[in-house]
């Protein structure tokens, strides 16, 4: 498959035409990348105030901290892109890894096993919120919002509200491999693929001309509503996967992980420059978008900020990256 | 689109922001900043909850008395929340670690990397069900809901319905309670549990499900709720008839939970003393710190609080 992942809708006219300073380069760089440049910024701040800020064993556990949440954000920005919503994420993770414990601690199953069916829970419950979206016509939002509340229940239900023990495979996922945590490896991994589908393939390029305009794609012959199912499928998989990595952490399905973390994941894509409208995200801006969101929390736990003003920052920062971002493309247009 | 975010006053705007929190958010009494200073990191489950916020300032209180650089964690709940902040005690070379487990199973695989970092660690209220804890420090669930059980028998003449509301799905706290809550009232044939319903340990939840199940079963005349914001809850539902027709028994000895005592509508609680756990906590920590030896289990009574006692756990 070849083809550039070029965004097809609204193109951004670049700050300069002709002959930019070098001055006036860096500039334009950096407001195109302003997630990025506002990371850089907060680390140099938290060093400033913390130095073991930037020690390895604190970027390793930003690493580890980053990775449940980004997971889940790379299949979220599938969704996102195609100007959809999907609020379940966090109870799929959860379903997915109950369900996994479960068969290995009421059933017996292999651990290998055990792996492959969390992940194929997350896949079959984000296909049926596609199926209802695509086919059953249900918005999005609501859609979602009754599979957040179905995968909860069901979690509960299987669990009887206890903690269940998980298999050595999934156990693994929270382990390290060598110098290298496995939850961060499979942040990578997660992101590769995310990054490979949406700028390297058909199927990515369909996406941002759902998001886009969908009638347009409709009538182009792109088969929106199997791609919609698709769509969040995925975000299922990732979700499920996000799942077994904390429950790897954990040692255990917790009946309620991952309460909450669907915000965290949303916030992550908007932060990387997603726009909730559709047509627009990549990759790299969720992993960005994720990454900040870890690095705000660890950075206000070390300084020892309470954690209901760790809420009122991301909050802020949410705000901001989005509040400037609109500035901007009004002031473009 | 790509990222258009005007980067400046974003970030500035985070760091200002951060700035602003930092001071804000830092312990009057603690030092604020330089994570080097922090010798005792206390990671508590939640501090939405009046019971741990209770134990944070019993264990405050005693810090500042006995000049321990005491920081305060909370997980909000979540176990992988508190993972992290486990995870970032360890890396900021904390000198011991008092945990209250947001659950037993959730936080062994953080105890054992505190144990590998040789960090000793101290377990408030639940424990870790692996790894080496130099000292755990709890209530007696098991026995306080046994007491509860007996209390609210009492209360009832030995005869009626009861409505058991339960805490959150899967806390130990919940499992010990209502463990021992069942096995004593099974001793009591005159009493029928008719419902046992969550209300994850929350008053407006509780409200909502006591209301409920008393249409169901208007004739119950007992509740017992696994902590006192339950408790408190079913009051609002049940308004005047709190107290009167319908007995309640609640658990914590929450502050609340000691007024409505006071009152008369709640007929009794079982205290648990979580200044005490908070407070002993820190005296651990501190032996620890000295290189004094601690013992392994620490309990902490709890007491049966009725109206004519109630004066004494205000």
């Amino acid at each position: 498959m070849t083809g550039k992942g070029n965004i097809i809708v609204t193109t951004a006219t670049t700050a300069t035409t002709q002959k930019p300073s070098v001055g006036r380069r860096m500039g334009s760089w950096a407001l195109n990348h302003g997630a990025l440049v506002g990371l850089i910024i907060l680390c140099i701040a938290l060093f400033i105030a913390t130095p073991v800020f930037l020690t390895v064993p604190n970027i390793i556990n930003i690493g580890i901290q980053a990775a449940v949440v980004a997971i889940m954000a790379f299949g979220m920005t599938f969704v996102i892109v195609t100007s959809g919503i999907d609020l379940s994420v966090g109870s799929v993770a959860a379903l997915s890894a109950m369900v996994s414990a479960w068969m290995f601690s009421n059933v017996g199953l292999p651990g290998w096993l055990t792996l492959i069916i969390g992940l194929l829970i997350g896949l079959l419950a984000g296909a049926v919120s596609g199926l209802a979206i695509a086919y059953g016509k249900l918005p999005a939002f609501i859609a979602t919002l009754a599979m957040m509340s179905v995968a909860r229940g069901l979690t509960l239900v299987i669990s009887g509200g206890t903690p269940v023990a998980t298999s050595d495979a999934v156990n693994h996922l929270g382990d390290d491999l060598g110098p290298v945590p496995v939850p961060v490896i499979m942040l990578a991994l997660a992101g590769v693929v995310c990054w490979f589908i949406l700028s390297r393939t058909v199927l990515g390029r369909s996406l941002y001309a759902i998001g886009g305009n969908e009638e347009a794609a409709r009538l182009s012959g792109i088969p929106v509503r199997r791609i919609l199912v698709a769509v969040y499928a995925l975000a299922g998989l990732f979700a499920g996967l996000a799942g077994l990595v904390l429950a790897g952490r954990l040692t255990s399905a917790q009946p309620q992980a991952g309460l909450g973390y669907e915000l965290d994941a949303i916030a992550a894509v908007v932060i990387g420059g997603a726009s909730l409208s559709g047509g627009s995200g990549k990759a790299s801006g969720t992993f960005i978008g994720a990454v900040l969101l870890a690095v705000i929390r660890n950075g206000l736990n070390i300084l020892n900020v309470s954690s209901f003003w760790q809420q009122v920052v991301i909050g802020c920062v949410i705000a901001l990256a989005v509040g400037f971002d609109v500035f901007r493309s009004k002031k473009e247009s | 689109m790509t990222f258009k975010t005007a980067h400046k006053v974003l970030a500035t705007a985070v760091v200002a922001t951060m700035a602003a929190t930092g001071l804000a958010g830092c312990n009057r009494d603690g030092e604020s900043g330089s994570a080097s200073s922090g010798t005792v990191v206390l990671a508590v489950s939640t501090q939405t909850n009046p019971f741990f916020v209770q134990l944070v300032d019993g264990a405050k209180k005693e810090a500042k008395a006995k000049g321990v650089d005491l920081q305060i964690q909370d997980a909000s709940d979540d176990a992988a929340t508190q993972a992290n902040q486990l995870a970032n005690a360890v890396s900021t070379s904390a000198k011991v670690v008092i945990v209250n487990p947001t659950d037993s199973d959730a936080v062994a695989s953080s105890v054992k990397a505190l144990n590998k970092a040789k960090i000793p660690v101290i377990t408030v209220d639940r424990s870790s069900s692996s790894g080496d804890v130099a000292s755990f420090i709890a209530s007696d669930n098991v026995a306080g809901g046994a007491q509860a059980a007996k209390e609210l028998a009492t209360m009832m003449g030995d005869k009626g319905e009861i409505i058991h509301l339960q805490g959150t799905p899967g806390a130990s706290a919940s499992r010990d309670r209502g463990k021992g809550f069942t096995e004593e009232i099974a001793k009591h044939p005159g009493i029928k549990v008719v419902a046992k319903q969550t209300a994850n340990f929350d008053r407006s939840k509780a409200l909502d499900v006591t209301t409920n199940l008393m249409q169901a079963h208007p004739t119950a005349a007992g509740i017992f709720a696994e902590n006192d914001e339950m408790a408190i809850g079913a009051i609002s539902s049940l308004g005047s008839k709190a107290g009167k027709s319908v007995k309640i028994v609640g658990f914590d000895g929450t502050a609340d939970g000691i007024k409505a005592v006071k009152a008369g509508t709640l007929g009794a609680t079982i205290a648990q003393q979580p200044a005490l756990l908070g407070k002993t906590a820190v005296d651990q920590a501190a032996d620890i710190l000295a290189g004094k030896t601690v013992s392994k289990t620490t309990p902490i009574k709890v007491v049966l609080v009725t109206k004519d006692n109630a004066k004494d756990y205000e």
